[in-house]
């Protein structure tokens, strides 16, 4: 219940405050954002299946996002950042779909 | 995925089932009693719901070229470049034509006031065209009828010598290249037709050269009043019209040998 409403919380204040995006993290949060939703799952599934631990979560959130953004940031220095970046989304995005089916299985048996 | 879905629904053991019910029950109770874990778990819900938002609305909001990379702008930029010298090259094109349509809109409408007034120049000398100027009108009295066609035509060649560009008689016949004068004292004739005294004659050019052309001594003016008996008057006029026209026929033999603009 909580988390629902920090997620509507977060929503209507982005919409409301309409923040800009600070220039020195413009390349780096559309992957964050993914890793985090990465995380995310992963969490729901963990607690779905008894395993979920908030430190965990907590920690794994971070390292996530900051690991996706270092890859890019990494890329960008070494000049294959939207490759990479394209990498990062992909692998993210599998792991999310993983972690979707076992919540779907978990949740209704199919 | 729906590969990996049925793959992982294949490996499901079915004594998970019972599991199962406990977890909704977990959830249920999720909602009853939260703890510290769902805290956290609000909190960075809500920093993602945040800064999903903030990303969809840069994504939205700002130009299509703040997060592009360096490579792709430098490709767009070349592309904007190239498109640049394409435009320019394609302006300084136009503009040449332009230039020449100008310049040949410009010799054309030379040409054209040149040709005009050409025209009226020929007009006048064919007798085609009304002319107006200085010049003088001499009026002879013949109260005796020895006026004859010899001494007309001396009088118009002494005119024409004094530089008349347009002569005509008793305002109604024009006197042209091939106007021709006939009959005998009294009853002188111009091109066939007979002209009544006193005879008027009007000539536009130099009104001094043309009265005393006329006027010399032994010159038509003498003649006059010596050998017909008549009376003279020489009039200097500051205008003179002369609307009378020579009909002209057409040339029968003669054609221009070539084209005006050919020669050009």
């Amino acid at each position: 219940m909580i988390p629902i409403l920090g997620l509507i919380a977060g929503i209507i204040l982005g919409l409301i405050l309409e923040p800009g995006v600070p220039p020195f993290l413009q390349p780096y949060l559309p992957i964050a954002i993914v890793a985090a939703m990465d995380a995310l799952f992963g969490a729901f599934r963990a607690y779905l299946e008894g395993t979920f631990t908030d430190k965990v979560f907590v920690v794994s959130f971070i390292s996530n996002v900051l690991i996706a953004a270092a890859i890019v940031y990494v890329g960008d220095q070494i000049g294959v950042g939207s490759q990479l970046s394209t990498g990062v989304v992909v692998v993210l995005g599998i792991r999310i779909f993983t972690n979707a089916a076992a919540i779907r299985r978990a949740l209704f048996h199919a | 995925m729906p590969e990996d879905d049925s793959d992982l629904t294949g490996q499901q053991p079915p004594e998970e089932r019972e599991p199962a019910e406990h977890r909704r029950r977990r959830i249920r109770q999720a909602f009853v009693r939260p703890g510290r874990g769902q805290l956290i778990a609000a909190v960075i819900l809500f920093l993602v719901a945040f800064g999903g938002v903030m990303q969809v609305r840069t994504n939205n909001e700002e130009n299509p070229y703040k997060n592009a990379r360096q490579d792709d702008l430098v490709q767009i930029l070349d592309g904007l470049n190239s498109e640049s010298r394409r435009l320019q090259s394609e302006i300084e094109d136009l503009q040449k034509t332009r230039e020449s349509l100008r310049s040949g809109a410009d010799r054309q409408r030379v040409a054209r006031s040149e040709t005009r007034k050409r025209i009226g120049d020929l007009g006048i000398l064919a007798g085609t065209e009304k002319a107006q100027g200085p010049g003088v009108r001499i009026t002879v009295k013949d109260p005796h009828g020895k006026l004859t066609p010899e001494l007309m035509l001396e009088g118009i060649e002494e005119l024409r010598d004094a530089g008349a560009e347009a002569i005509e008689i008793n305002d109604h016949y024009r006197v042209v290249a091939s106007t021709w004068f006939a009959g005998g004292a009294g009853n002188v004739t111009v091109d066939g037709q007979p002209i009544n005294a006193p005879v008027v004659i009007e000539a536009i050019g130099d009104s001094d050269s043309l009265a005393s052309g006329a006027s010399f001594r032994g010159g038509f003016a003498d003649q006059v009043t010596g050998n017909a008996q008549g009376q003279i008057n020489i009039d200097r006029e500051s205008s003179v019209i002369i609307d009378s026209l020579h009909t002209q026929k057409k040339n029968q033999y003669a054609h221009p040998a070539s084209s005006p603009t050919a020669k050009r």
